[in-house]
């Protein structure tokens, strides 16, 4: 375990180091870049991960019609629409004062396992699996979604038809696979029918099935490799999450949680209407992107990690009986040491996307799915806001609505600006332990991509034209001039100048 | 029985030109859908392999930043695409993948990349792609025309 310092976040004398560049950071979503400054002995000065945020958007959604946000915002993200969703849906409930309806809410709660599971699906079996099962130095070439394919199309295949589940649940509750109208301010416009009920069901069981052994795969993956799993990018961090009103694990609703690295208890089941009041947000002038921090610690020791290791690890137990059990061997697995460890996220998901295959089994029986009572309404407020944990971590959204009806004020805080300093933390850790005084190589930039990559960092923009996402790792003069060049190419090599 | 023609639009509404295919498609509502089935999505992604099985032909739809303008439009076919991307795969890629899940060629398949200029958040189509797309729009009716015949 590492203390956690924020030395490498601003070298003591740059002016005399190069500077290296990873842009974009490669299978995250959005562009992300990572900066290191080294010496001529290539000991390791400064690490720093920028992220190009979209802030435009809470401009973009001001002045616009509250009952438009929830469609309006799934814009914003083309890998995680279903959680915009649903958060703005929450806040605009607030905004027509509503409680929902048992129907409501569970349509809705199922809308968002079905995004769980097929998010931590994808992540797992196609972003990360190639890192786990080949090995963070293996050949470039393999380290895909297409080297998993040819190597363990058994895998590949469980991670396809679970993510084409999962986006079934979403198909059928929000109304379309993409651009979903299915949740509203108050409620929900349509219930699941029988038959949409019994075309879920029909699978539900294999999926489970799946997800099982998907948290197995996790556990193996991370004993066989103990030293590494253990170590690799970990440090301490404050933790905040939602939970249930009895502690459990609950992704759709729930008060504020907050710990200390040392499991002290910051604040519980706080009311998230007024988040502003315990969470901050701070700005460094070297990234876009925001650093949320607890009021009570300041910026400069409140910063604190989110998503799945982190719900994992503070819930007090998991509702569901095999994602419950998986939990508790989890938390004391070799002492308990994949709780605290970068690497140990994986293996957190994979308990989460078991818990949500149940969820959605729990919730396709509940008769209540099938309810006509959709839509409830009250007294008609200015201010909402929304929280939900979104796959990647807590999500917040929150808006201002005047007289009109128009949306004046948004603020969104998501999920990976949460984890801002956590991911840069990770990162440094890694550049301490791999890269620091060794001769850079891409194996050694990959080491950085895989500590980023278990956070899941989402920044997306939602726009993938084709031809806009290269790879180019740049070495740059403190002036800014580059001094040398690789690309990566179509086939996945390294190059130099091509 | 799935419908025998795939077209599948990618991009976003609310990103200037990434908005292309999603306009383009959605002026073919009026297509028999007995013959013609529409994906719109944001990306590309494994699960799309799924979307495939069945078809006669299936046609992907982008914006693209690199082809020359007003369109390119050919016919793709597998390729072990190791780019890192994202969380968005290429359609020649998901072709592959479409192999190697189901052990057989995905139905044949063509990639229509219109030319675009702008992708900010808000903004609206621009002039030239405007203008790419009336091309584009003209060009995948006698695309159709012609897959029919050949099918009767």
């Amino acid at each position: 375990m590492t203390n956690t310092s924020k030395s490498l976040e601003t070298a003591a004398h740059p002016e005399n180091l190069r500077r290296v560049a990873i842009d974009p950071v490669s299978r995250v979503e959005g562009h992300g870049k990572v900066t290191l400054l080294l010496d001529e002995n290539d000991r390791v000065h400064q690490v720093r991960l920028h992220i190009v945020e979209f802030r435009g958007f809470e401009k973009f959604i001001q002045g616009r019609p509250y009952w438009e946000a929830p469609v309006m915002v799934q814009r914003l993200c083309g890998i995680c629409p279903v959680s915009h969703h649903i958060a703005a849906s929450k806040a605009m409930d607030m905004i027509v004062g509503a409680t929902l309806t048992p129907t409501a809410e569970k349509v809705r709660r199922l809308m968002h396992y079905g995004q769980i599971l097929q998010s931590h699906a994808l992540h797992f079996f196609h972003l990360c699996s190639p890192d786990l099962l080949f090995g963070f130095d293996s050949d470039v070439a393999k380290r895909n979604i297409v080297g998993i394919v040819a190597a363990y199309p058994e895998i590949a295949k469980q991670g396809v038809l679970l993510r084409k589940y999962g986006q079934e649940v979403i198909r059928v509750t929000a109304g379309k696979r993409v651009h979903g109208t299915g949740s509203i301010p108050g409620g929900v416009n349509k219930n699941v029918s029988v038959e949409e009920r019994d075309y879920l069901l029909k699978d539900i069981e294999q999926m489970i099935a799946w997800s099982k052994d998907a948290v197995g795969i996790a556990k193996k993956l991370f004993e066989q490799n103990l030293d590494l799993y253990n170590n690799f990018g970990t440090f301490r961090a404050h933790t905040l999450n939602i939970v249930r009103a009895d502690g459990a694990m609950d992704l759709y609703h729930g008060g504020l949680r907050a710990r200390s690295m040392d499991g002290e208890t910051l604040f519980d089941h706080y009311d998230y209407s007024h988040y502003w009041d315990v969470i901050f947000e701070d700005v460094k002038p070297w990234s876009y992107m925001k650093f949320p921090f607890l009021r009570s610690l300041g910026p400069e020791t409140g910063w604190y990690r989110v998503g799945p290791l982190t719900r994992v690890m503070q819930s007090d137990f998991i509702p569901t009986p095999l994602a419950e059990a998986e939990r508790k061997a989890f938390i004391a697995f070799n002492g308990g040491s994949a709780t605290g460890a970068t690497l140990g996220t994986h293996w957190a998901r994979m308990i989460e996307m078991l818990h949500s295959a149940e969820q959605i089994q729990e919730l396709l029986l509940d008769p209540d799915l099938q309810g006509s009572d959709l839509v409830s309404k009250g007294e008609r407020q200015e201010r909402g806001v929304g929280v939900i944990e979104a796959p990647r971590g807590t999500l917040i959204h929150h808006y201002k609505v005047d007289e009109n009806d128009q949306i004046i004020r948004c603020n969104l805080i998501v999920s990976t600006t949460h984890n801002n300093q956590a991911m840069n933390e990770a990162i440094r850790q890694v550049a301490r332990q791999y890269i620091d005084g060794k001769k850079l190589t891409e194996g050694l930039l990959n080491h950085i991509e895989v500590a980023i990559r278990a956070f899941d960092p989402c920044l997306s923009c939602a726009t993938h034209a084709l031809g806009k996402m290269p790879l180019e790792v740049e070495l740059l003069d403190v002036e800014g001039s580059r001094v040398d060049m690789l690309t990566r190419s179509s086939d996945g090599a390294f190059c130099a100048d091509c | 029985m799935e419908t025998p023609i795939l077209i599948i639009a990618i991009g976003n509404d609310s990103r200037g030109d990434d908005a292309l295919a999603p306009i383009l498609v959605r002026r073919m509502q009026n297509l028999d859908n007995a013959e013609v089935e529409i994906i719109e999505d944001y990306q590309l992604q494994v699960e799309h392999v799924t979307d495939l099985v069945g078809r006669s032909a299936v046609l992907f739809v982008d914006a693209d930043v690199s082809c020359d303008s007003p369109f390119h439009f050919s016919q793709i076919t597998a390729a072990h695409d190791n780019s890192y991307t994202s969380h968005a795969m290429s359609p020649t890629a998901l072709l592959h993948a479409y192999r190697l899940v189901y052990g057989s060629d995905a139905p044949p398949s063509h990639l229509l990349r219109i030319r675009g200029y702008g992708f900010e958040l808000g903004d609206d189509l621009s002039d030239e792609a405007t203008a790419n797309l009336e091309q584009a729009a003209r060009m995948i009716g006698t695309w159709l025309a012609d897959i029919r015949v050949v099918e009767e």
